[in-house]
């Protein structure tokens, strides 16, 4: 049996003892989890589109070239934009980024990109609202200088040849 | 070459519902027993108060905005910034329960030390980010 199919029954398995012990608690994370799953669907169908056009443009040759091995300063730039602009949950970049992994794309490239998520233009206002301008400029400045330092580390800790 | 990039993606789509389904179903737990106790955990220590505030962002789930507001609300009722500021990265840049699904696409030992070198990291920023507001 495949590895995700043995975890979901698993958990499904905890659910079954949550239910046993609490019917109460059991419908509450039941209407969560329908809550999450009508937000996901149609964010599916948007993530393969973007993995149809991902596995378009970035053919092997040209991952290699831009976000692989051999790839400059200029890569970290362009994972750093991408981590900003991007928008999604993580399980949804997770299997895009995964394709772009076995394509050539480095591993530190790929934390860089998932730091900097944490920049979130669009929400920026409702940071603001809160801690004011001068908390979130120094914050994303923070955020995307040891964005550089994560892909240095994790460039060292988890191997980039796989 | 479309119709093998659309077979291609929808088979490394179709590969992750099964955890996809089971990481939703353990966020949906989370939700329901961190929420209610956000401002309880806090100790108005602020070193013991910045650990709890990464941990705790690390092991909620949700959209970042999500996790200013939380992150502002506590701070309304006297959490302290650097606390705060731990939650806030530690929510984007952390995430336990998404461990298996991280693990499975990108790798198990890229998915433990991105988690574990963020973990530390959040704090770290946190004292910067506290530190260098102090000096404006």
């Amino acid at each position: 049996m495949d590895g995700g199919v043995r975890f979901f029954l698993l958990v499904l398995f905890l659910y079954l003892l949550v239910f046993l012990g609490s019917q109460d608690i059991a419908g509450q994370v039941f209407f969560n989890f329908i809550e999450l799953v009508k937000k996901i669907i149609p964010l599916l169908f948007l993530v393969l589109t973007f993995m149809v056009v991902a596995d378009m443009l970035f053919t092997k040759k040209r991952t290699l070239k831009y976000l692989g091995e051999k790839s400059g300063i200029k890569s970290w730039l362009y994972a750093m934009i991408a981590g900003i602009l991007i928008s999604g949950p993580p399980y949804i970049l997770y299997p895009m980024l995964g394709d772009l992994q076995k394509k050539g794309m480095r591993n530190s490239l790929i934390a860089v990109l998932l730091f900097n998520r944490n920049v979130k233009i669009g929400f920026m206002p409702v940071l603001i609202f809160y801690f004011g301008s001068e908390y979130t400029i120094i914050l994303s400045i923070y955020i995307i200088i040891f964005s550089v330092f994560n892909g240095l580390l994790i460039a060292m800790v988890a191997d980039e040849k796989k | 070459m479309i119709i093998k990039s659309i077979k291609s993606s929808i088979k490394t789509l179709r590969s992750a519902l099964p955890i996809m389904g089971g990481v939703l179903l353990i966020v949906s737990y989370i939700n329901i027993f961190v929420d209610k106790y956000y401002e309880m955990i806090f100790t108005n220590n602020d070193s013991i108060d910045l650990l709890i505030g990464s941990i705790a962002g690390s092991i909620s789930f949700g959209m970042p905005i999500t996790s200013y507001v939380i992150g502002g609300e506590l701070q309304n009722k006297g959490v302290g910034l650097l606390a705060v500021t731990a939650f806030i990265i530690s929510w984007t840049t952390v995430g336990i329960a998404m461990l298996p699904l991280e693990a499975k696409y990108l790798g198990k030992k890229f998915a433990i030390a991105r988690n574990a070198v963020n973990f530390i990291f959040s704090m770290i920023i946190a004292v910067l980010v506290v530190f260098t507001i102090s000096i404006f």
